[in-house]
């Protein structure tokens, strides 16, 4: 029951939101108008993404301060499902502001931060790629990956409210969570997030027991060969 | 009625339209697909992809199993 326990409740957190994110009210705003629903899929994907990447910083310090190599393969894989939701979230937030702003990418500072934290996460897989040496990939990796996180707080969270954007909850847009997300949309929204947030960390967890078994039938092979 | 009356008259309509039509204008939302019942079209199409995914997802974490029991060694 502990095993998939949490996995059930993951399908039924998805199932709610898809049912209950179309057919129950939303409130009725201009230029989002309908779209305000994709909140329940938009946003949840970047509280995976942060959620996930806040675990890989998590493994990745502790690695470095015990040295196993378990927690590197934690870290990298709780990254590696960061990504996915990061892009997922990137995609989308690009077809909606197509639909409320008028163009696909437009540099507001919202997409720009998103976008920079992408490219520095990016960064960290083609650290991951270039050193060969196990031990040194993961110290340098873990290193590399407390600064990227440090660097995705300001990027995400604090410069877009600083200067002016477009993107709700940033700048002089007081955005959904002020005013708009009323209690209606918030009984939706948050099972959303943490379903969306599970499903990334299971997908984190089967990458995780696939390498571990890779790992482990690499050993056997150069104890016996 | 002086001149002076009727272009506080016309400015005073205009502005009222102009209030009414600010507060009257309703945001456009799919009622009508909903009204419809087409709505739930919408909602069971997605419920069974995320149901296979997830069945998709359970098969992999049983074939998982599976391997991890054919493991020599430690398990990590």
């Amino acid at each position: 029951m502990k095993k998939w326990g949490w996995k059930i409740a993951t399908v039924a957190l998805l199932l709610y939101t898809v049912t209950a994110g179309f057919l129950w009210e939303v409130p009725r705003l201009h230029i989002v108008n309908e779209t305000i629903r994709a909140l329940y899929f938009h946003v949840p994907m970047w509280f995976g993404m942060v959620a996930l990447f806040s675990a890989s910083a998590v493994f990745g310090i502790r690695y470095l301060r015990q040295g196993q190599t378990h927690h590197d393969l934690y870290s990298a894989s709780f990254a590696h499902a960061g990504m996915l939701l990061g892009t997922l979230g990137m995609v989308t937030g690009m077809v909606w502001a197509h639909y409320t702003w008028g163009t696909f990418w437009h540099w507001d500072p919202k997409q720009t931060g998103a976008a920079i934290t992408y490219l520095v996460y990016l960064a960290y897989f083609v650290l991951r790629l270039s050193v060969e040496n196990t031990e040194q990939r993961a110290r340098l990796a873990a290193v590399y990956n407390i600064f990227a996180f440090a660097a995705m707080i300001p990027l995400i969270f604090i410069i877009p409210r600083l200067t002016d954007s477009m993107h709700p909850g940033s700048g002089g847009n007081p955005g959904f969570n002020m005013y708009d997300l009323d209690s209606r949309m918030r009984v939706v929204f948050y099972p959303a997030v943490a379903g969306w947030i599970l499903l990334g960390f299971w997908l984190a967890q089967q990458r995780i027991r696939l390498k571990n078994a890779e790992e482990q039938l690499l050993e056997h092979e150069y104890e016996q060969p | 009625m002086n001149s002076r009356k009727k272009w506080s008259c016309a400015l005073l309509a205009a502005i009222s339209t102009g209030v009414a039509y600010g507060q009257t204008a309703e945001p456009e939302m799919a009622d009508a697909m909903r009204s419809e019942g087409k709505i739930y079209v919408v909602v069971a199409i997605l419920s069974v992809i995320l149901i296979g995914v997830v069945v998709y997802l359970f098969a992999i974490d049983r074939k998982l199993d599976a391997l991890e029991k054919k493991l020599p060694g430690k398990k990590g």
